[in-house]
């Protein structure tokens, strides 16, 4: 019986082994996305086509302020992998909770930037810069709000199931997810938002 | 409100030109015949549990041959109408169906050529190469199965739901992209292309293309996770080593594509400047970007037609590979090579000469890892004891049309030569020679060598001869004269040109080469019927019938769902052939873990591409409601924590005495095949293959044998 449930185990560690590579890779090709996203960027950020440039859009408090929030969620995240792995249930609910409190918080703050663009009438549409900067920074949005679907299903199932081996596995794989979009943002921060007013 | 339902669709949308009707009955109607009638005779139960919901890597193996095998025709077709016209059409001669030259309108016919290259590569190359490596990778590393088996199936649906949707437009709407296989900006944009055609191949290449990033991910995850005990990375198999630098590429360039086809449907949807003409955008942007993709997307099809190639050669050869090391660097070598030559497709775009130089002797690297490669495949079979089946000799042919099309690709790299020769038909033939002498020819010879594993049954050699024979003597006929019209100043995707150009003669030629090498495909598929017809002699028990060295030869053919009864130790290359000379290992039992059947990955492929559908024609309702479908099935089975169910040892025991009692009452039915007995001289020809047929038909029409079969079901 000693021997079954060690290779139970063992079945298990090594699928979360080969879940954890795989996830690794995967987060690979949505960077080389990401870096598409980036080099159109560099070439187009010019092609401002009689519309507004970056130095006169830009406001720094205000990504200077999400990049803030963003980082500190990354944080939070971490300190709720801490509770995770020590199988501490509603320190993960607590720290989790205000990751996506904080994520939400970022979201928010990002449309509100791109609505006061497009009420100003600064749109997709308007020049190449701005089409590219929509797109750069909109699929990061758009990757922060599937990470929030994520967290929101995740933490849901964590009420309903308690803390249970692949429960775990999945809060690993989100917090990856969170890190990574954290750096994807310091790049957006810095080339975007920084390098307009060089 | 009609607007709100049903978008840009209406009456006009519906078939009503001959090609239209044509592409209806035979792409769409007949398929859903055939599947009615598979449904009738079989069951749905048998094919909905037992196939489309699998999650065995060999049944979506040979999913993936169907539907790519399907593909080769429609495209094959479209291949002869390409040609069909450029004989017709020369001078002033007078036009039929209503067109001025030839029988093809201008538009109709460069949608036909953009048709045929992106099924050709997509779904026709990309199939077979994934069904070759779902198929054989694991068998070949000791695995039982892949990484993650649910993104392999959705992968495999990701994939037929961009086969569908690149024959949809017959049924609907009526045009395809008449851009060329690359949509190639600022033409794709919807001021130059405003109808539904150029919308299709983005969706139709964007869900293939995530499919095909998927399925990269899982690989890499397999063949560096999951190999079998002892085999460190420099003893994998050749074929394995392949498809990791191929699927390395894929999981490199496929994210590119994505995100550029993006940028692309945000130009025509949302008025974005990305690649447009006006507005600060910059086409050759996106020539620049569709490349980066491309040129590597040709080097994913070849590598695993390398790998099969080396398996072929050292198995008929008796020999191990002459030199692996150099045969596998040369394949990493030209994956690496091939990430850093896009630019040698648009010398023209005037970069400079600094950066063309760069590309132009990038580009001729490139030929060092690959000749190394065909070096080492030659001196494996010097002095070795080659046998020459169906799979060697379409090695045979490979050698020689991939090198002389290889040669061509060096004279292309040098970019003054490239000034000439840009968009002409030289660079149709360099490119042809590229992919029919190397990955398909690459295809046809890995699926001959697997056939026995994958069936059961060796395919009939004789009528392969004859189908190769056709293969070469066409693809000759078809592409020498290509050549020369290419260096005569003929450019591409020609629908007409003028008599006095002489070139009339050899576009003749290339349609006699193409009806040649349609008789080829009917022979191979005369082929694989014979072989099935005489399934009792050809039959192969043994698992082993080339007397092969990898480990898929160590199982039964076709082999148990879960591949091994006992993961096989692999402390050698060529592990299999070791063990053969050492004895083979004594049978023992044990609980094994299988993947249940899920069905997500058919609901998430089918919500995606109704969602696309939605893009397509505008329909707003359709793509919300389908996203939140594919989010809803998604989210439901990753939380699902009981997708595996365990195969206990006593119930493997059973299933490998039943296995071994059907093996041992074929062989009792005597002429079963043997390691040695593979030269074919008791395969049916194709006499006797046609007696048969029609003996079968007239006994069919006379006994009235479908009335028994109906008392049956």
């Amino acid at each position: 019986m000693a021997e079954a449930e060690l290779a139970e185990r063992r079945h298990e560690a090594a699928y979360n082994d080969r879940v954890m590579f795989g996830f690794w890779v995967y987060l690979m090709t949505d960077l080389l996305m990401f870096t598409v996203l980036f080099a159109v960027y560099a070439v187009l950020h010019g092609n401002t086509a009689g519309g507004p440039a970056g130095r006169e859009l830009f406001s720094q408090p205000l990504a200077l302020a999400e990049t803030l929030i963003l980082l500190t969620s990354s944080f939070t995240a971490g300190l709720g992998m801490i509770a995770a792995r020590r199988g501490r249930k509603q320190q993960v609910l607590l720290w989790f909770g205000i990751t996506f409190a904080l994520g939400l918080a970022f979201l928010s703050l990002e449309l509100r930037e791109f609505a006061e663009f497009v009420r100003e009438g600064h749109t997709l549409s308007t020049s190449a810069f701005l089409s590219s900067f929509f797109v750069l920074v909109g699929t990061h949005g758009l990757h922060i709000t599937s990470g929030l679907l994520w967290m929101a299903a995740t933490l849901f199932f964590v009420v309903k199931r308690g803390l249970n081996a692949p429960l775990v596995r999945k809060l690993t794989l989100l917090s990856l997810f969170w890190h990574f979009l954290d750096i994807v943002w310091i790049f957006i921060f810095t080339v975007v938002y920084l390098m307009a007013f060089v | 409100m009609k607007e709100l339902l049903l978008g840009r669709l209406d009456w006009h949308a519906l078939p009503h030109e001959w090609f239209t009707i044509g592409g209806t009955i035979g792409f769409i109607l007949l398929p859903l015949l055939a599947l009615a009638v598979l449904i009738r005779i079989r069951g749905w139960k048998w094919l909905w549990g037992e196939w489309l919901t699998s999650v065995d890597p060999k049944r979506i193996g040979i999913m993936y041959f169907i539907v790519a095998g399907f593909m080769l025709l429609r495209g094959g077709l479209d291949a002869l109408m390409v040609w069909l016209q450029q004989a017709m059409a020369a001078g002033t001669a007078h036009g039929y169906l209503g067109a001025t030259h030839g029988y093809l309108s201008a538009d109709h016919f460069q949608q036909i050529f953009t048709a045929h290259g992106n099924i050709m590569v997509f779904f026709v190359a990309m199939g077979f190469v994934f069904g070759l490596i779902n198929y054989i990778v694991p068998l070949q590393i000791g695995a039982r199965d892949l990484a993650s088996p649910f993104l392999n199936t959705l992968g495999f649906w990701l994939y037929v739901g961009g086969v569908v949707m690149v024959n949809m437009f017959f049924g609907l709407g009526g045009e395809y992209a008449a851009t060329g296989w690359l949509a190639i900006a600022p033409l794709s944009e919807s001021q130059f292309s405003p109808g539904v055609g150029v919308d299709y191949w983005i969706w139709s290449l964007q869900i293939s293309g995530i499919g095909t990033t998927l399925g990269a991910i899982n690989f890499i995850m397999t063949i560096i996770k999951m190999r079998a005990p002892g085999m460190t990375i420099w003893k994998m198999p050749a074929f394995t080593w392949a498809s990791l630098c191929s699927m390395i590429m894929a999981m490199t360039v496929f994210p590119l594509l994505t995100a550029t086809l993006f940028l692309l449907f945000f130009d025509r949807y949302l008025g974005t400047h990305f690649f447009t003409t006006m507005g600060g955008g910059d086409p050759m942007m996106y020539t620049n970007l569709i490349w980066m993709w491309g040129h590597p997307e040709v080097y994913i099809l070849v590598l695993p037609a390398f790998g099969a190639f080396t398996e072929i050669v050292s198995t008929f050869s008796r020999k191990r590979i002459a030199s692996y090391m150099s045969n596998v660097l040369g394949m990493i070598g030209v994956s690496a090579f091939a990430l850093s030559v896009w630019l040698h497709h648009f010398f023209t775009m005037g970069a400079g000469a600094d950066v063309n130089a760069f590309f132009g002797v990038m580009t001729m690297f490139i030929a060092i890892p690959t000749s190394v490669l065909i070096f080492t495949w030659v001196a494996t079979m010097y002095k070795g004891r080659i046998r020459f089946t169906t799979p060697m000799l379409w090695f045979l042919g490979f050698i020689a049309v991939f090198t002389i099309g290889g040669m061509a690709g060096v004279v292309l790299a040098v970019p003054p030569a490239d000034f000439q020769l840009h968009n002409s038909l030289f660079l149709v033939a360099h490119f042809h020679s590229n992919v029919i002498g190397g990955v398909l020819f690459g295809i046809f010879a890995a699926l001959s060598y697997w056939f026995p594993k994958i069936t059961g049954i060796r395919l009939n050699e004789r009528i392969g001869r004859y189908a190769f024979v056709c293969w070469m003597v066409g693809f000759c006929l078809s592409f020498i004269p290509m050549y020369i019209l290419g260096i005569m100043g003929a450019t591409r995707r020609l629908d007409h040109y003028d008599a006095s150009t002489g070139w009339q003669p050899f576009y003749i030629l290339m349609l006699v080469g193409g009806i040649v090498i349609a008789t080829g495909v009917a022979l191979q598929l005369v082929q694989i019927m014979a072989s099935f017809m005489q399934k009792r002699r050809l039959g192969d028990t043994t698992g082993d019938p080339w007397d092969g060295r990898t480990l898929e030869w160590a199982t039964a053919s076709p082999p148990q769902s879960y591949n091994f009864t006992v993961i096989p130790e692999a402390p050698t290359r060529d592990a299999f052939w070791e063990m053969k000379q050492r004895g083979l290992p004594k049978r023992t039992y044990e609980d094994i873990h299988v993947p249940k059947n899920t069905a997500a990955g058919i609901y998430i492929a089918a919500f995606a591409f109704l969602a696309c559908f939605g893009f397509v024609w505008e329909i707003t309702w359709l793509v919300i409601v389908s996203i939140i479908g594919v989010l809803a099935v998604f989210v439901a089975r990753t939380f699902d924590d009981h997708t595996e169910h365990t195969l206990t040892a006593e119930e493997v025991r059973r299933l490998e005495s039943e296995r071994k009692q059907r093996d041992e009452a074929a062989r009792k039915q005597k002429d079963t095949l043997t390691p040695l007995n593979i030269k074919g001289a008791e395969d049916m020809g194709l006499l006797e293959f046609a007696r048969t047929v029609l003996a079968f038909g007239w006994d069919v029409l006379k006994n009235k044998r479908w009335r028994r079969w109906q008392k049956q079901s």
